[in-house]
């Protein structure tokens, strides 16, 4: 197969640009979307680069419509994206919670901006993990990525389109203005390198009988797609194993909305992805994702130098979210510090791991503007001192 | 060796460019990792911009510069903006027309190996094209600074610029070769 | 025109597992669901070819009653999902079961501009002038003076003219129908689904529950003798000065006409895109 963009070598491209590559390289074959700032390019690149690939890209009326439409490409067994920013994703959270009630496989990219409402449309910020995680309404879980670089921002999307298929789930590729925009070298592999994730199919028409039950005891239903014969209905509504509605039914509601959730909960340790380092001897931990990470990392070799032993732990994955792991680190170190371009989202799940095994303070920056390491080394210090 | 450079001026100038062809030259045909980022105002055009790149042997952790290495400042707002945040001993190269008002104190103070030349001016006599400065610059910046080679920038020049417009690039390009090893040697 | 008698149709396509629907006695839903599939069954469609989506309100629970792949989305969006649907796979056939509020309000965006594109789909439209299922709330098709539970002393708002929203914004195929004309009812609904682009059939369609109640017309044969009344055949109504067709429906096929689709445009797009990157001759 051809592709568009050069394969088998670096580039110098944006995290947009990168995102899109992937998804291609991912085998996502149709994209919908609605024009925002600074998620743009990655429409732009997938309208470049999807008739070309005989895929779909298509421009809605709206970003309710874009995933609407992403959800419904997916049902006949496309894998299919959608990108957006702040205002965008506040839209997205409606049919967000129907590709998690009805199980359906996408990949929602939030190229995060400042907030709340339009905010700063083109400077960066952290302010969505919370409604990543939990904007849409009634329990649930998803799975929430977040790329620090334009190379993890590629290879997350594809990691993003994997998830989502292997847990019949939708995965939000959480990033921001920062790594959208900013170029950065990128080794985009051989498309024949590429692991690739597929849903599971219906083995036969029996088992195509039961799209929301748990037949195979993984808690991942066979999905089976429309215009095989299978005849499926799919309902946002509670329903049953077969798909039926039963409104009523606390106990069917309970074991849906529990498999669900478990189905992700389960898997935690397949799922979470993170980096450390020199957290080994460290009295000190950083914890931090995305953009602020580098950041970090940098801070953590600035204190070192100044002998205070500090650690970073940088989250790929802050949903699902390992609370027992952040224990571990609490038991070990004197102070946790989550430096977060918000007023506080990751810390309040860091705090909640901790468990109050160790201090866990905030080092918050909104504005626009990315933590310098100096920042960070800044706040550590002060609150070092203090105690 | 991570490297940091600034470039600043006003919207029209080819900043972006000038800064994407640098980083693209490093990552891609030197083998060196880079990240260019960006910031300008909304507006298209005519507002200030500002680009960095970081140019490293090894991965880059904080993408933007803390103390730049190297500077490229093409209006009078960007010297004055950021000026006192360049490295001591850093190499700036200014567009002299554009900045009429120096501050040799700073200057003097940093330790800055400054190169002051009409940069717009040259431009047009070279190409007879005022936006060929952009590269014009750049000719110039790899020249006095090594920091890539001259086949790289060329090739990186080559992917970036419009069809066409290879060869009146290129000569903007030579000519800043040419200024920077003049100036070397101390013939400016 | 041969009828089948309606437990064929009834047990060739219905779901006996879903049975029986939620709707309430004098509804008019089972009705157009019927025509709908006498429609497919006289064109010989297969079942597995078909696919059904629908939003949110009383109609919008047809998809689970049918034995077809369906998708029951969400308020007002099923248009926005069928567009996914379509243009990821071109060779299913699209139904959009819809009510009147679904479809003008709080969908009406999706539904204008899936007309704009003309997206390849059926819409079946059911207007009862009501929020049916929460219970008899106005809808932007309420007739001006009409009551609902949100308009108590009667709706103080200009309706929509759906059918000739479509029409407007340039759907292919637009008729509209009282229930009760039920063989222009089965033959528009054939002559829409095999229409390429967009397709619409509304119906005005009985709810005694919801909306009669609270209109002193507490049944269904009330509601026939009102559409009687209100309604007024294409072929006449052009006949009419506005003053005359002041608080009239008009009823009858309001255009046929063949605009390319939206997914015939793309795969045109497709080979355009390929041959000026040179991909193709």
């Amino acid at each position: 197969m051809k592709y568009p963009f050069p394969v088998g070598k670096s580039d110098f491209i944006q995290g947009d640009e990168a995102i899109a590559r992937a998804a291609i390289l991912a085998g996502c074959r149709f994209y919908a979307g609605y024009p925002i700032t600074p998620a743009s390019e990655i429409f732009e690149a997938m309208a470049l680069y999807m008739p070309l690939v005989d895929g779909v890209s298509i421009q809605m009326e709206d970003e309710l419509a874009s995933i609407a439409a992403v959800i419904g490409a997916s049902w006949v067994g496309t894998k299919a994206m959608t990108a957006t920013s702040g205002p965008g994703f506040s839209l997205m959270m409606e049919n967000l919670g129907y590709a998690i009630m009805t199980e359906t496989p996408i990949v929602v990219v939030d190229v995060q901006r400042s907030g709340p409402s339009t905010g700063q449309p083109t400077l960066a910020a952290q302010g969505d993990v919370m409604q990543a995680i939990w904007g849409t309404h009634g329990d649930h879980s998803l799975i929430v990525l977040t790329p620090a670089t334009v190379q993890e921002a590629f290879d997350m999307t594809i990691r993003a389109f994997n998830l989502a298929e292997k847990y019949r789930t939708p995965v939000i590729l959480l990033t921001d203005a920062e790594v959208g925009h900013m170029r950065e070298k990128v080794d985009i592999p051989n498309p024949e390198d590429v692991e690739l994730v597929y849903r599971k199919l219906p083995a036969n028409e029996e088992e195509a009988k039961y799209p929301f039950g748990d037949i195979h005891g993984d808690l991942i239903p066979p999905m089976p797609i429309f215009g095989k014969g299978y005849r499926t209905y799919v309902t946002g509504l509670t329903h049953d194993e077969k798909g039926r509605p039963k409104t009523v039914d606390a106990e069917i509601h309970r074991k849906l909305i529990e498999r669900i959730v478990n189905k992700i909960e389960k898997n935690k340790k397949d799922i979470i992805e993170y980096e450390t380092f020199d957290l080994d001897d460290a009295e000190v931990a950083i914890i931090s994702y995305g953009i602020v990470a580098r950041s970090a990392i940098r801070a953590v070799k600035m204190l070192r130098s100044e002998g205070i032993k500090a650690g970073l732990l940088k989250l790929n994955v802050v949903w699902p979210f390992d609370f027992e792991m952040i224990e571990k680190i609490a038991e070990q170190v004197n102070a946790i510090y989550v430096p977060e371009m918000n007023l506080g989202q990751v810390y309040h799940l860091v705090k909640e791991g901790a468990n109050g095994k160790a201090r866990v303070e905030l080092i918050p920056k909104i504005g626009g503007e990315v933590h310098t390491p100096q920042e960070i080394v800044k706040a550590v210090k002060r609150c070092e001192k203090c105690i | 060796m991570r490297k940091e450079v600034l470039i600043s001026g006003f919207g029209g100038q080819g900043v972006i460019l000038a800064s994407v062809i640098l980083g693209r030259a490093a990552a891609v045909y030197e083998g060196l990792y880079a990240v260019q980022t960006q910031s300008y105002g909304p507006e298209s055009r005519g507002g200030a911009s500002k680009a960095e790149v970081v140019i490293s042997d090894e991965p880059i952790d904080y993408p933007k510069t803390l103390r730049p290495d190297y500077a490229v400042f093409l209006s009078q707002e960007a010297y004055q903006k950021y000026l006192t945040h360049l490295k001591e001993g850093a190499i700036l190269i200014i567009e002299k027309d554009l900045i009429p008002h120096r501050n040799e104190e700073v200057e003097k103070k940093l330790k800055l190996k400054v190169y002051a030349l009409p940069l717009t001016k040259i431009a047009e006599e070279t190409t007879g094209l005022s936006l060929t400065m952009n590269i014009l610059a750049l000719g110039l910046f790899v020249a006095l600074t090594e920091i890539v080679s001259r086949e790289a920038i060329e090739k990186a020049v080559l992917d970036a610029v419009p069809k066409g417009t290879e060869q009146i690039n290129l000569k903007a390009l030579h000519k800043g070769f040419e200024l920077g090893e003049k100036a070397l040697k101390g013939e400016l | 025109m041969y009828l089948k008698l309606s437990y064929e149709i009834r047990d060739k396509y219905l779901r006996k597992d879903m049975l029986p629907t939620i709707f309430c006695p004098g509804c008019g839903i089972g009705s157009v669901l019927q025509y709908t599939l006498r429609a497919i069954d006289e064109l010989g469609w297969s079942k597995d070819e078909v696919v059904w989506v629908s939003g949110i309100g009383c109609s919008s629970r047809v998809p689970g009653f049918v034995d077809f792949d369906g998708l029951h989305t969400t308020h007002g969006r099923a248009l926005a999902f069928a567009t996914g649907i379509k243009m990821a796979n071109p060779d299913l056939k699209v139904i959009a079961f819809m009510g009147d509020g679904d479809t003008a309000a709080i969908g009406g965006n999706h539904f204008i501009h899936a007309i704009r594109r003309n997206l390849d789909v059926t819409v079946i439209l059911i207007n009862n002038f009501t929020y049916g299922m929460t219970g008899g709330q106005v809808a932007p098709t309420t007739l001006k003076g009409l009551r609902g539970t949100t308009a108590p002393y009667g709706s103080f708002e200009n309706p929509f003219d759906i059918a000739e929203l479509a029409v407007a914004a340039g759907a292919n195929y637009v008729a509209r129908w009282t229930v009760f004309n039920y063989i222009q009812g089965i033959n528009s609904i054939k002559k829409a689904l095999q229409k390429k682009g967009f397709s619409l059939v509304e119906f005005l369609s009985p709810c005694p529950i919801s909306f009669g109640r609270r209109n002193r017309m507490k049944t269904a044969p009330e509601l026939i003798k009102w559409y009687n009344k209100i309604t007024v055949p294409i072929s006449k109504a052009k006949n009419m000065s506005p003053e005359e067709l002041e608080g009239k429906i008009i009823i009858g096929e309001f255009v046929d006409r063949d605009r390319p689709s939206l997914d015939e445009e793309y795969e045109a797009y497709k080979k355009r895109a390929k041959k000026m990157m040179g991909w193709e001759e």
